[in-house]
């Protein structure tokens, strides 16, 4: 998938600020490393209330980063990869808008000389 | 490659005062960087401005300049890529970025350097995620066996 990486940044935000508040991080590394898994699981050897995982899910579903699918009676929330990618190429971005700025000054300092 | 910096080299055909202009004053620095920045490049200042690239229009930017070593070197910190209304970014700590210039054969030679990505939450994670990487294949494998079961 190549966005103009304009579009890609905008999109990029929101996941960063789903992402910073360590619990969310914490549920996603668990998501991550063990696979889809309940709230009932999720919450287990944690001090974490119910309440609390099931709202710190819902703003990672907001953000794209998570999804909750009904299987059976259960609710198993996985993780959304696609999302978590375009995340991970923050710094590639940044470094593609300094190669785009430096164009801009080269055709700029160049062009009136 | 270091996750703390990025660095970028790039020979200008053009005289090193001509390229100092470019970089050290903030009209001159907005027209090519695409931003109308308002007060002056002094060491310690404050510089309010708005973006002016498509698709960020309006966006605030502030930089804060660090030095200013006329012909040689142009430094200053800010938040990278802070556009998001929503974010706060004031409490998180700042990157630095140096322009450095050297005169060389042809014209001159322009070293960016944008450091201190470590201490910025958004790469801290960004970094975190990209060491998740594995875990994710894992994971993807995991609901292909669960749906395929």
């Amino acid at each position: 998938m190549s966005p103009r990486s304009g579009a890609s940044l905008a999109r990029t935000a929101p996941v960063f600020a789903a992402l910073g508040e360590d619990t969310r991080l914490a549920i996603v590394a668990r998501l991550c490393s063990g696979g889809p898994q309940s709230i009932a699981h999720l919450t287990e050897g944690s001090d974490v209330t119910r309440q609390a995982v099931t709202k710190h899910l819902n703003v990672l579903a907001d953000a794209g980063i998570v999804r909750g699918v009904r299987r059976g009676r259960e609710r198993m929330w996985e993780i959304e990869p696609k999302r978590l990618d375009d995340a991970s190429r923050w710094l590639e971005q940044l470094s593609k808008r300094w190669d785009d700025a430096l164009g801009r000054l080269k055709r700029y300092v160049e062009g009136d000389a | 490659m270091s996750t703390d910096r990025i660095e970028k080299k790039i020979l200008l055909r053009a005289p090193r005062s001509r390229v100092w202009r470019a970089i050290a004053s903030p009209e001159e620095f907005g027209t090519w960087f695409g931003a109308k920045l308002e007060g002056a490049f002094e060491p310690g200042a404050r510089v309010l401005g708005r973006i002016t690239i498509k698709g960020y229009e309006n966006v605030p930017m502030e930089i804060v300049i660090d030095r200013v070593e006329p012909e040689g070197l142009f430094s200053y910190r800010w938040h990278p890529y802070a556009v998001d209304p929503k974010v706060d970014y004031s409490s998180e700590p700042m990157t630095l970025v140096e322009f450095h210039l050297a005169e060389v054969p042809g014209g001159t030679e322009l070293t960016v350097i944008e450091s201190g990505f470590d201490g910025v939450p958004a790469a801290r994670r960004a970094e975190a995620i990209k060491m998740n990487t594995g875990g994710w294949e894992a994971q993807l494998r995991n609901i292909e066996r669960h749906v395929a079961a």
